[in-house]
């Protein structure tokens, strides 16, 4: 049996203070490919492994603005070329009635595409991940922080990179399979 | 810490930490066993459930003519039922949505059982115009779809415009609830002993990991969310009121309908929260979490939007008066003291008189007599749609085309179906899904915060 390669190490924290320390310096001694995992939102932790900027903005209103146009166009063509109605001598291009559904398809549109982009950024559906290895990932939906600097960075050393997160406030640092 | 007022309860009893929260929440679904006052009250409403499908059953079979609708009141129990439980399924996203928005920590607490809450009455709301089309089995007709008949929607339509705004509404409550979800989902996944749970929860969470640029764009997906759900949820209602405005019914066509919808959905909304919450929080000890805080600032919204509905119905009889039209004069005088003049009456006394007990502290600190209101104001809004449909249309233009509505025993049973079924939903969803958003109440702990020196970094 050949050995698994390595993912990563894997140095886990008490307090988010110590896993925002340890993503800092992390960085400023030159390291890119890492994640931080925490229990719930925190903002600084992105920060500080250098992921500031999230398309999923931009996707939504891409989507909002396709929404909206397909929803004016639908009824637009509906009522002008495919099924044009005379009610009461009003013009076939009554627009202020077209607003409603065109809003609601807005709002449709930018919604899934929301929700659609965020899962696809994030690569989920994933039903397997490395980091899952590690004995005790489970308190990272509990009450834990994690920190993985993962074998594919460039400045990546076994054994430097183990002594590098020993020095942080880690509770425990361990190397994980891939 | 947020600073509280002398007497004010706390959003969260001081002393968790992010295991007990974790740990409380987790337990009522995976640790707890099933009691019997939890299958008691399921089959109750189970039963409930079974009587809906019964009566739709024979509703399909014989036709609309076993309800109480004719000309000239075709709209009747459905109409009003429909428009019941949309308004209900408001207040959910109010919270989940407006309050986020709003940076209102504590609706963390409430947000996620509310918004299950809209799903389940958005879906008993979607029963009640399917049905009373007649022939539900085309009901797809109303989608704009290339057909063989060559025959497109008339989008011109108030209800075609109510299909779009609350099938868009179902789904984006759906997607909100759902995305909510995914971190709790992950927690359960990983906190589950039996292989079965483990597995079903670990495919909804779809292999969650809480890695943070997981979390940034969550948060910007869910904050996007929240600001595209705001201006929906206004919608949707201000949609349904249109199918009233729209038309020249006197007693429908006013302009005061939108924004006067909208509060006594967000009314009635409330109302049910907490109907449910006040049993939740009893039954499964989360009084530290649902404090008596969020009962005081729930009955505090339905003191405000229970106002903005009684300045509707004065401005509904101003209007009467000011217009000078005998119609719409008539239309009042006829609600106010003709044959429905009761249904009028109690709604003054269920809607606008005895929820004025609000104005009391300590009735809003007390679950009980809160709960109490709450039934009150839920009938209220019942019966606010009831004299809507059913006083506007019974006695129109032409004495020779008045008539009576009565409703008949089919009626009530959908009725009481449709509330068997939102019962059940909820029974179900407070046994198999976290009830109380985890990850959110973490947020509330004050060692979940970055130290000041740590934040005050670059």
């Amino acid at each position: 049996m050949t050995e698994p390669t390595l993912h990563g190490v894997v140095a886990e924290f008490m307090t988010p203070d110590g896993l925002v320390n340890a993503c800092r310096k992390a960085r400023a001694a030159g390291y890119r490919r890492m994640d931080a995992y925490t229990p719930y939102p925190l903002e600084e932790a992105a920060d500080a492994i250098g992921f500031r900027k999230t398309q999923v903005p931009l996707l939504t209103l891409c989507g909002g603005i396709l929404g909206g146009l397909s929803g004016y166009g639908l009824q637009y063509w509906v009522n002008l070329s495919a099924y044009p109605m005379n009610i009461g001598g009003r013009p076939l291009h009554s627009w202020p009635p077209f607003i409603i559904i065109t809003f609601e398809m807005t709002i449709l549109f930018a919604g899934i595409t929301a929700v659609v982009g965020m899962l696809t950024l994030n690569g989920l559906p994933q039903p397997y991940h490395p980091i899952f290895n590690h004995p005790r990932f489970t308190a990272a939906s509990r009450d834990r922080f994690f920190l993985c600097i993962e074998a594919a960075d460039e400045k990546f050393d076994r054994a430097g990179t183990m002594a590098f997160l020993q020095a942080t406030d880690a509770i425990d640092v361990a190397e994980v399979a891939d | 810490m947020e600073r509280l007022l002398p007497g004010q309860s706390p959003v969260l009893t001081p002393g968790h930490t992010l295991e007990t929260i974790t740990d409380k929440i987790v337990s009522i679904v995976l640790r707890r066993p099933v009691t019997l006052g939890w299958v008691g009250g399921f089959a109750l409403f189970f039963g409930l459930m079974n009587l809906l499908l019964f009566a739709m059953a024979y509703l399909f079979f014989r036709g609309v003519g076993i309800w109480g609708i004719n000309i000239p009141v075709g709209w009747g129990f459905a109409i009003v039922n429909f428009v019941w439980w949309v308004g209900i399924g408001h207040a959910g996203t109010l919270i989940s949505a407006i309050l986020l928005l709003l940076k209102q920590g504590w609706r963390n607490s409430i947000n996620r059982f509310a918004e299950a809450m809209t799903l389940f009455a958005v879906a008993c709301a979607g029963v009640f115009p399917l049905i009373h089309t007649g022939r539900p089995w085309l009901a797809y007709w109303l989608f704009p779809y290339p057909n063989t008949m060559g025959v497109w929607p008339q989008f011109r339509s108030p209800l075609l415009w109510d299909v779009f705004a609350v099938s868009t509404y179902a789904t984006i409550s759906a997607l909100f609830w759902f995305v909510g979800l995914i971190p709790d989902l992950a927690t359960f996944r990983d906190t589950a002993q039996n292989p079965v749970a483990k597995t079903i929860y670990g495919l909804l969470a779809m292999g969650w990991r809480g890695s943070a640029r997981h979390w940034k764009r969550y948060e910007s997906a869910y904050l996007l969310l929240a600001g595209l759900a705001t201006p929906l949820v206004l919608s949707v209602h201000t949609v349904v009121s249109f199918d009233f405005a729209i038309s020249i019914i006197p007693g429908w066509h006013t302009t005061v309908f939108p924004p006067y919808f909208v509060a006594g959905a967000i009314y009635s909304g409330f109302a049910m929260v907490l109907v449910l919450a006040i049993p939740i929080r009893q039954f499964y000890g989360v009084q530290d979490m649902m404090t008596l805080r969020h009962l005081d600032n729930a009955a505090k919204v339905m003191l405000g939007t229970g106002l903005i509905v009684a300045y509707g119905y004065a401005m509904e009889a101003f209007y009467a008066y000011y217009s000078g039209n005998a119609y719409e004069l008539f239309m009042f005088k006829n609600r106010m003291l003709g044959p429905m003049a009761w249904s009028y009456w109690c709604l003054i006394l269920f809607n606008i008189l005895i929820p004025q007990v609000l104005w009391i502290r300590k009735v809003r600190m007390n679950p009980g007599m809160l709960f109490g209101t709450s039934l009150v104001i839920l009938f209220g809004m019942w019966l606010e749609r009831f004299v809507i449909v059913v006083t506007s249309l019974h006695r129109d233009f032409l004495p020779s085309s008045w008539g009576m509505y009565t409703a008949t025993r089919w009626d009530y049973a959908v009725f009481a179906g449709t509330l068997g079924l939102f019962f059940s939903a909820m029974f179900l969803f407070v046994r198999l899904m976290p009830m109380i958003t985890i990850f959110e109440m973490r947020m509330l702990l004050p060692q979940a915060k970055l130290s000041e020196e740590v934040a005050a970094h670059d």
